[in-house]
């Protein structure tokens, strides 16, 4: 299977760490990584924002960067829908693109459902002994339907302690532009999350989406709670002497 | 046309007015505690039903159906609803509404007081204060919105107007402007709910004018539905010699068979009960059985531009239930009032600004006073979109105003974004900028408008190499 790596704009700059995790864990699994260097943003952001004309082109230079792959995997839930729900509609008035978005749209997979249900492991040999519990992101749930993918991953972690998250289904407050437009209704969701994840005396807490574990993570440490964020994939490429 | 809500005029954009209530600890109190009882018990009373989701597409279907023939069906219930020994009037907006319920219940009996049942469609139209003007005095019988009046406060929620209240604020309020009221009320449910009907008792028996809404009307028999808990809604519309019903174009449905999927929908959704308590059915009049003068005004206020907007006509589907609303996180911090309409929360959003227009502050803000979290679409028992909805409508409010200068730096990212070469030369540049970093890493403090990140959050320091530059460093660029 030929497996494509859309790293995500945020995960490329600002998270690199777990664009490495995502191609160790699948190498060790066995499998071949490409990253295609013509790949930049989905466009969720322009596109939640109502900028569709900027977030036109992005939705073509993904078609483009991504023909030719079985599989593309990312580990961001939120990128994933974004291309498969919404690069359609940027799509609908330009017929070669929507031909175009249409083979490359169903291939994309977030990696906990990649991992899973794709090449159909939950045991991915890794070994993390600490006290973690695990966010649910909004369009992980209610978008990619991942159901209890990654909860079965991390279940399968040696040594790792899972606890449940209080009120987990409930959104951190991140929203894209949202937790500056609305920095206030934001901030207030992301204190609750903050309680709540304080609640379970957790030393990490763990999500697919770097974006939401950016801004949980913000208040984690403005709070100086001593809690760290760290994406799924970083948690399942570790091992043994990593 | 646009309509227009008299009522909320020169409400501030959300941010402003949601900061205000997130800062207010007994609104969020309030909030939170009845929220989550309502959204708990909502969860249990939909989980009983196997056919959830197949009542839920049905009543989507019908709705589109409705929708897209709205003329043939409206007619067919004007037609019916004639028959039955009732009148039909149309009314473009809010203004014309008000100016025939007015005109109406001057010609019953010529002014006085008039009992109301609860309504969504008259605190659209802000008929209580029209019909003030005209020298009438309405009387809210629901008894939260008889505690929104008292207070002359504002409704906050749909199915609960006074959500915003405890039980303290209540018997306060009781206390201070009920003049038939016990001296020694106190805050105790059962007592506050005894005043209220005491209160009521009086005005049911001697109104001679209801004025309510409906929840559905069936366009094969022309009936109207009222569906509620109280039974305070039945009073008024049986009691009274003259019934005005003022019922969005929207509400009907073609049949009663129709009728029944959304009866079956509506009390889980909304109280979280299986059924509702009272469910009142009235086609016209009947001789000798309620009132003997039955008037329906149709309101269009906004609808059928609305109806123009291929995704955003999605909202026309709303029955009102609030479920959408007990699941908003923004909702229960924000709180209704915020919405600046008396239709808040996740269905407000995408409503109001259509059935108004995007042009006021508040209006323009409601499509991003949203983090796009999907729990709303998941227990709308229509299936309205309203994640999709949003954006839809942040698009067109981009397309039609300003947004300076945020526009610029949406092009400015977009020119970047949308070009790997210039992404990785951007992310070359951000690296340099670590040494404004925290000695963890940690960015605590950045420039407008960043800044409203960096007021409440950390924001993390860039890493010295992005994931593709170390990717063509250590993979040779290969592919």
């Amino acid at each position: 299977m030929r497996i494509g790596l859309f790293v995500t704009c945020l995960t490329d700059t600002l998270f690199p760490d777990t664009g490495k995790a995502v191609v160790t864990l699948l190498e060790r699994l066995g499998h071949q990584v490409e990253f295609p260097m013509d790949q930049s943003c989905c466009g969720q952001m322009h596109f939640n924002s109502g900028y569709r004309r900027e977030a036109a082109p992005m939705a073509r230079g993904f078609a483009a960067a991504f023909a030719g792959f079985e599989a593309i995997v990312t580990p961001s839930a939120s990128c994933a829908a974004m291309v498969r729900e919404y690069h359609p509609v940027l799509a609908a008035h330009d017929p070669g693109l929507a031909r175009d978005v249409a083979e490359v749209a169903p291939r994309v997979h977030d990696l906990a459902t990649f991992l899973t249900s794709v090449l159909g492991v939950t045991d991915v040999d890794a070994y993390f002994p600490h006290r973690v519990t695990y966010h649910p992101t909004c369009h992980s749930l209610r978008m990619m339907h991942v159901g209890d993918a990654p909860l079965r991953l991390l279940r399968s972690v040696r040594g790792l302690e899972l606890v449940d998250l209080p009120d987990a289904e409930t959104c951190c407050g991140f929203g894209g532009t949202f937790a500056v437009k609305n920095a206030d209704v934001s901030a207030a969701m992301c204190a609750d999350k903050v309680a709540a994840i304080r609640a379970t005396r957790a030393e990490v807490v763990c999500a697919g989406d770097n974006s939401c574990l950016m801004h949980i993570g913000g208040a984690l440490s403005r709070m100086r709670t001593g809690v760290r964020t760290m994406h799924l994939a970083e948690i399942l490429a570790s091992g043994d002497g990593t | 046309m646009t309509g227009s809500m008299p009522t909320y005029l020169g409400m501030p954009a959300f941010p402003d007015a949601a900061r205000a209530a997130v800062a207010n600890s007994q609104l969020r109190r309030n909030l939170t505690h009845a929220t989550t009882a309502i959204r708990t018990k909502r969860a249990r009373a939909v989980a009983e039903l196997g056919d959830w989701e197949d009542l839920r597409q049905a009543a989507k279907a019908i709705k589109d159906h409705v929708l897209a023939n709205l003329g043939t069906y409206l007619v067919r219930l004007e037609e019916n609803v004639t028959k039955a020994g009732g009148t039909v009037h149309w009314a473009r907006d809010a203004a014309e509404a008000n100016a025939i319920v007015a005109d109406l219940v001057l010609a019953a009996r010529g002014g006085g007081r008039v009992v109301k049942v609860k309504s969504m469609a008259t605190q659209e139209t802000g008929l209580n204060e029209a019909l003030a003007e005209r020298g009438i005095t309405p009387i809210e019988t629901d008894l939260a919105e008889l505690i929104v009046q008292l207070g002359d406060d504002l409704p906050s929620h749909i199915l609960v107007p006074a959500i915003h209240r405890n039980r303290a604020e209540i018997g306060d309020l009781f206390r201070r402007t009920m003049p038939d009221a016990p001296r020694d009320l106190t805050d105790e449910p059962p007592q506050l709910a005894a005043a209220a009907r005491a209160h009521l008792r009086s005005e049911f028996l001697s109104a001679q004018v209801g004025i309510s809404g409906a929840n559905f009307a069936v366009a094969d028999t022309g009936s109207l539905v009222v569906v509620e808990s109280e039974g305070n809604g039945r009073m008024c519309l049986t009691l009274p010699r003259t019934l005005i019903s003022v019922v969005g174009v929207e509400k009907v449905l073609p049949s009663w068979r129709d009728l029944e999927v959304f009866l079956a929908l509506l009390p889980r959704s909304s109280t979280a009960e299986r059924m509702n308590p009272y469910t009142t059915i009235w086609s016209g009049v009947t001789p000798g059985d309620g009132p003997d003068s039955f008037h329906l005004v149709l309101l269009d206020n906004g609808r059928t531009a609305t109806l123009r907007d291929p995704v955003g006509r999605q909202a026309l589907r709303c029955i009102r239930c609030s479920a959408c609303l007990n699941v908003c996180p923004v909702y229960e911090r924000a709180g209704g009032h915020a919405y600046g309409s008396p239709y808040p929360g996740p269905i407000g959003a995408i409503l109001s600004p259509q059935l108004r227009g995007l042009s006021s502050p508040v209006d323009a803000s409601l499509p991003f006073a949203s983090s796009l979290c999907g729990a709303c679409y998941e227990v709308c028992p229509v299936a309205i979109n309203i994640p999709e909805a949003l954006v839809h409508l942040r698009a067109r409010s981009v397309e039609s105003q300003r947004h300076y200068p945020e526009r610029s730096v949406f092009k400015l990212s977009g020119y970047v974004l949308r070009s790997p070469r210039r992404l990785a030369a951007a992310q070359r540049a951000v690296a340099l900028s670590r040494f404004v970093a925290g000695r963890k890493g940690r960015i605590r403090r950045l420039p407008p408008p960043l800044s409203a990140w960096t007021d409440t959050r950390d924001a993390p320091a860039p890493p010295p190499e992005s994931f593709r530059a170390w990717w063509a460093r250590t993979r040779g660029g290969a592919s």
